[in-house]
């Protein structure tokens, strides 16, 4: 991604930011509250323009495609990258398993058992099968935060998508839930590539394998995760991940 | 609580802390208790006056007078059926309520999503200004040019196309010159059209972000996301835009009084005349008196349509319950007050 900018009407809240996320990894990306980090992760799916009055210039390659060319339909985009938000958002009436599928539906016909059984393979890959597997029925608001939020992850695996991406997907659930999490970020990073925003330091730490610090809407440091929380060459980086502002 | 407990029992409560406040509390406590007691009264007051006026048609034609299909004020022959009117006033305003619905539900999805288009405004305008006509208007508009275009080429239109349908068909046949259930039932479809557009924006309008953008982010076109998110989470609050505009349509008088036809038939057909409980007692209450049962039968009809009205509210209740218990949010406070004015 080259160049990016983004705004919320007169606002710019994004400048000129450039990065490239690796496959089959997992980026962090972390700033203090308010930097761009959400903005940020909403302009990789094309979600940033859903807010009226905001809008995003600039490159984001996907696949050697730029996402913001000039016939890409923002709908086909998203069928590629998968989102999960920092509320859990499981459709509330739907049941457990529509919710799991519900993109799968959009994307075309498939058989009840073709639905189903992808619906099961995506509730395992999100490490809830086996809590919902007698709750299926259930509607997917009944469930707790955490198994919520895994449902949502389930929902944005189902259909396969190329990236998923997670914008503090733990910052509402207790620490037990954070933990599930956490490790599932840990196995999703095998087949897909991850970006996750966290203001959570030990987070990023225990999760990334890269790590990007944004302050006040520009990149200041991307690297090796390692790198950045030990050695950082810039020195707001080193204040901000030793605690000592933001 | 604690409170309570101590007014409950004053002697073995902590003394009350002496507040300013407290004065005001009590205040207006009773004064809302006052207002509330009152209302109630009123309305048992209301209720049993047209109970009492209504009992000696009730008493002379027992279960007859809601089974029975003539009605003859004529003193001496007088005869008191009421199914005619109920039968009508069901029937037109189950047809509002069908038509108006889904255009309302459209338009106020339309209202919402438009961002910032010019259409927006001027629309969310007309049609609030829609609500302030008074009935008389729709009716007399109805009368002398709805009903003449409704006569000559809408029903007959529908007569020969849907009215060729099997089954379905049995409702659009028929000679559809003079005024009928069905063009009673469109007017009242208009009438309703925006208190329930209005309603059902305010619903729509608390469907949460996140769930939207839950849909979005999946890949949902705006239809879709129409169809995953908005209207599931609407749908309590979308049903009490609905009783809301049932409850107006079920006592619309003039409007339908004009264009009903005023016959007592009951059949398959809405290209028939027919009557409604609000009209014949509109109609008929100036040569009511209290010779016969006349001015008694009429009460009687209020009474079955206050009874129609409060079945309808309880329903929708319960259509409320059964859908509110998935999710709570403020989509079930918005329904929660609709379906509060259409009880009281
Ligand atoms: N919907 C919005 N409308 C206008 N400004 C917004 C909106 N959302 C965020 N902003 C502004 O954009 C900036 C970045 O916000 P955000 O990307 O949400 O930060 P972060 O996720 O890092 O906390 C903030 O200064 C915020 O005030
Ligand atoms: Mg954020």
């Amino acid at each position: 991604m080259s160049d990016l900018n983004a705004w919320f009407g007169t606002n710019l809240v994004l400048r000129d930011v450039s990065m490239t996320a690796q496959p089959q990894a997992v980026t962090a990306v972390i700033g203090p509250s308010g930097c761009g980090k959400s903005t940020f992760i909403r302009c990789l799916n094309r979600m940033h323009e859903e807010v009226r009055g905001a809008g995003a210039s600039g490159k984001v390659l996907f696949d050697g495609q730029d996402i913001y060319g000039p016939d890409v339909d923002p709908v086909d985009i998203r069928r590629r990258i998968g989102m999960v938000f920092q509320r859990p958002n499981p459709f509330p009436t739907m049941t457990v398993l529509d919710n799991a599928v519900a993109g799968l539906k959009l994307a075309g016909r498939m058989t009840r058992p073709e639905l189903r059984e992808r619906g099961e393979r995506a509730l395992r890959a999100a490490g809830l099968w086996e809590e919902v597997k007698d709750r299926l029925g259930e509607p997917g608001g009944k469930l707790s935060g955490g198994q919520q939020q895994r449902l949502c992850i389930a929902r944005a695996l189902a259909v396969e998508p190329e990236v998923l991406l997670m914008d503090e997907p733990a910052s509402a659930l207790d620490p037990a839930s954070t933990l599930r999490i956490e490790e599932l970020i840990e196995e999703l990073k095998e087949e897909y590539t991850v970006v996750i925003v966290t203001h959570n330091m030990q987070q990023a730490a225990r999760v990334a394998d890269w790590t990007m610090f944004l302050l006040s809407g520009e990149v200041v440091e991307h690297g090796p995760t390692r790198k950045i929380f030990t050695q950082p060459d810039d020195k707001r980086t080193e204040d901000y991940v030793t605690g000592r502002f933001g | 609580m604690a409170r309570t407990a101590i007014q409950l029992d004053p002697n073995t409560g902590p003394p009350a802390p002496r507040r300013r406040s407290r004065v005001g509390d009590r205040v207006f406590k009773g004064a809302s208790a006052t207002v509330a007691v009152g209302l109630l009264a009123l309305l048992a007051l209301l209720l049993g006056d047209l109970a009492v006026g209504g009992a000696r048609a009730f008493a002379k034609f027992g279960l007859g007078f809601i089974t029975g299909r003539n009605w003859n004020p004529v003193f001496g022959r007088e005869q008191f059926g009421a199914l005619p009117f109920i039968f009508g006033t069901l029937v037109t305003s189950a047809i509002a309520t069908v038509l108006a619905v889904p255009v309302s539900v459209g338009l106020a999805v339309l209202l919402s999503e438009v961002h910032s288009g010019w259409l927006r405004n001027p629309l969310a305008v007309f049609v609030d200004l829609l609500a302030a006509i008074p009935s008389v208007v729709y009716g007399l508009w109805g009368l002398f040019i709805m009903k003449p275009v409704f006569d000559h080429r809408v029903e007959p239109f529908l007569s020969a196309t849907v009215g060729k349908v099997p089954v379905v068909g049995a409702l659009f046949r028929g000679n559809p010159n003079g005024g009928d259930l069905f063009t009673a039932g469109v007017i009242l479809a208009i009438m309703i059209l925006p208190t329930v557009t209005a309603v059902t924006r305010e619903v729509v309008a608390t469907v949460p972000r996140e769930l939207l953008e839950g849909a979005q982010a999946l890949g949902a076109t705006r239809y879709e996301t129409l169809r995953m998110a908005v209207l599931p989470y609407s749908r309590s609050g979308i049903v009490g835009a609905t009783m809301l505009g049932l409850g107006r349509a079920l006592g619309e008088t003039i409007a339908v009084s004009l264009v009903v036809g005023n016959g007592l038939g009951i059949g398959a057909s809405l290209f028939k005349p027919g009557y409604t409980i609000p009209a014949v007692i509109a109609s008929e209450f100036r040569e009511a008196t209290n010779v016969g049962v006349h001015r008694s039968g009429l009460l009687a009809l209020a009474v079955l349509l206050v009874v129609i009205a409060f079945v309808m509210a309880a329903l929708s209740r319960l259509l409320l319950r059964r859908s509110v218990r998935l999710m709570g949010g403020s989509a079930t406070v918005a329904a929660e007050r609709a379906a509060f004015q259409v009880n009281g």
